[in-house]
């Protein structure tokens, strides 16, 4: 490498790597060393980002979820409970939020029908409404449907169904609908207008003569569909797929609305429990931080060519 | 015969539509008209809404007069405005930093693969552990940031819990997170579609480096420069609930509670949901009145 002024850029830029790095570097070092280290790195700055002693059973103390200081205390918060309602949450709003709005997309733009580009547009319109303004009214939907529950379960006797399972290591909990249950997490998640117009566009450069070629041969609408432009569609699958799975997962405001359940947490939630037991144990919390970022990295690394290519659709041109 | 096969795909059609549209008009499009209805009642979610007409707005909007002059209706929602403006201080902070980032690493450096996805880091990552993370960065006691001054030999600072210091701390978080992110990404691509013949031109005319940019680059960034802002003050007015949410439960004393967080607390703390929804459609109003002054001054027409 030959030396020019333009290599000094390097020196610069190292130097805002580091920057960047840092805090990520902290939140793995802090995440291995004692909770003494973590309540007083001022003691040995040194060894906050170089713990004298790697302490990997941290981990399975996260994962156990004992927090709390004293040994004796069993454990008290439930991670794995969390983790499995997370991915539960993320994958289904994942799945179904693309396969509806791959349909709908389909129904936009391969078919001709009247009144669609009304029907569209009034989905354009409403990717204009910011999300708070739908928040109370899908609440509202949700205590109404859980109040209309109990009134109809003591009659029915089936209070039985009202919680499936009440242990914490039940498969499922909470109630079959309303507030406290997986359906409020998961099925206001599975639309989205946002992800119909994505695909519909995405669908549009897709060449109309190979399902047309389909159609001559005989295939029914469903056949095409799932054969030929689903396939061919992958690129934009996954990239609302990403955004979708990385949405859900990071989503606070909504399962805060909706969930008082304990078991119902999902892990925005439910980490805070780290915190709230009389002093944070920050080494655990670093520990439980990192596990949660996780998925996040492996479907950034699996899919970066896909989510790079859906943030900058639209904004720059050719 | 056009209209016959029309009306055949509009069955196949209403199939492919049938799940996504049902799941529209429940959690998007009646949640919207609902809303509508919901911003000019008076509701606690126990008993039925009861109309109060525009009630919510005039409080919200209001003035009036007492012996001590001019009174704000609601003086906390003014007061959470300006904290939502001054968060969106975020924006500019962004958008230069990142152009900087993009035109340094649009040199055809070494290893600029590896420097693009160091910074670029953080912005993928972003969510409650990065929020949780920070909170544990800016502890008065124990966090890194003290510590580091007391090896400096300064006074620890109170980050978070200080009234004058939690928003700056929160802004500095913020550009940390996003200065690498989507922006960045997005000026690197349009970098590569800014014509070489142009900057060419410029040289062959004298121009220097700094007006290069500022009549080559700067101009033909426009569009990116554009969408990066409008996205942001979109993600900026209507999505900042987690990091109060996580980091600091609006405080101290309100002075990170965004319009957004206030929504959260009338609807869900003291149940004013009536209210709560008002504020929701004055923020959605905010969003679009903002986002038509910036298109019409910057003349884009294509978002």
């Amino acid at each position: 490498m030959k030396f020019t002024a333009r290599t000094l850029w390097h020196v610069p830029l190292l130097l805002f790597a580091v920057t960047m790095v840092m805090p990520l570097a902290l939140m793995v070092t802090t995440s291995l060393g004692t909770v003494q280290m973590a309540l007083d790195p001022g003691e040995s700055l040194w060894h906050v980002f170089w713990p004298r002693v790697w302490h990997w059973h941290n981990y399975v103390d996260v994962w156990k979820g004992n927090v709390g200081l004293d040994p004796r205390v069993p454990a008290q918060v439930n991670f794995i409970r969390y983790y499995i309602n997370s991915v539960v949450v993320a994958v289904c709003v994942t799945v179904g939020n693309v396969f509806t709005s791959a349909c709908a997309a389909y129904a936009f733009a391969r078919l001709r029908w009247p009144g669609r580009d009304r029907v569209f547009l009034i989905y354009l319109a409403t990717m204009m409404v910011p999300a708070p303004v739908t928040l109370i009214p899908q609440f509202a939907l949700m205590k109404h449907l859980s109040d209309s529950l109990q009134v109809i379960a003591p009659f029915i006797n089936w209070s039985g169904l009202r919680y499936l399972g009440a242990s914490a290591t039940a498969p499922l909990v909470g109630r079959l609908v309303g507030l406290d249950s997986y359906f409020a997490l998961i099925v206001p998640g599975l639309f989205s207008a946002y992800g119909t117009f994505l695909l519909r566009q995405f669908l549009l450069t897709i060449p109309r003569e190979l399902d047309e070629a389909a159609r001559i041969d005989g295939a029914t609408h469903w056949q095409t569909f799932s054969r030929i432009i689903l396939p061919l569609a992958r690129p934009g699958l996954a990239t609302l797929a990403i955004f979708t799975f990385m949405g859900a997962w990071s989503a606070v405001l909504w399962p805060v609305v909706v969930t008082n359940l304990e078991s119902l947490y999902t892990l925005p939630l439910g980490m805070q429990e780290f915190q709230a037991q009389g002093g944070t144990q920050w080494n655990l919390m670093m520990g439980a931080s990192l596990l949660m970022l996780l998925p996040v990295v492996i479907v950034f690394l699996v899919g970066q060519r896909s989510f790079i290519r859906g943030l900058t659709m639209g904004a720059v041109k050719g | 015969m056009k209209s016959r096969r029309m009306s055949s795909e509009l069955r196949p059609a209403m199939g492919f539509l049938m799940p996504n549209l049902i799941g529209f008009l429940l959690f998007t499009a009646g949640p919207i008209l609902a809303s509508i209805y919901l911003s000019f009642t008076s509701w606690d979610a126990l008993r039925p809404p009861h109309w109060i007409g525009l009630g919510n707005f005039t409080r919200l909007l209001g003035f009036h007069h007492t012996a001590q002059g001019w009174r704000a209706g609601d003086p906390d929602f003014w007061r959470y405005l300006g904290n939502t403006f001054y968060m969106l201080l975020v924006l500019p902070l962004n958008i230069a930093g990142s152009l900087g980032l993009a035109l340094v690493l649009n040199q055809r450096l070494r290893f600029q693969a590896f420097y693009r996805l160091v910074y670029f880091l953080p912005s993928i990552l972003y969510g409650v552990s990065i929020f949780f993370l920070w909170k544990y960065m800016f502890q008065p006691n124990y966090g890194l940031f003290n510590a580091f001054l007391g090896k400096l030999g300064l006074p620890p600072l109170g980050w978070l819990d200080d009234a004058r210091l939690a928003k700056p701390a929160l802004i500095f978080m913020m550009v940390w997170l996003t200065i690498g992110g989507a922006s960045m990404i997005i000026y690197l691509a349009a970098l590569q579609t800014v014509p070489e013949e142009l900057h060419e031109a410029a040289r062959m005319d004298g121009a220097n480096r700094w007006h290069q940019f500022w009549h080559v680059t700067w101009p033909a960034l426009r569009p990116a420069t554009f969408f990066i802002f409008t996205m942001g003050l979109i993600a900026n007015l209507q999505w900042n609930f987690d990091v109060a949410y996580i980091m600091t439960d609006g405080g101290p004393y309100g002075t990170t509670t965004t319009l957004v967080f206030y929504l959260y607390l009338k609807a869900f703390r003291f149940f004013e949901m009536g209210y709560a929804s008002a504020i929701a459609w004055i923020l959605f109003a905010m969003t679009l009145v903002l986002t038509l002054i910036v298109r019409s001054r910057s003349g884009e027409t294509n978002l």
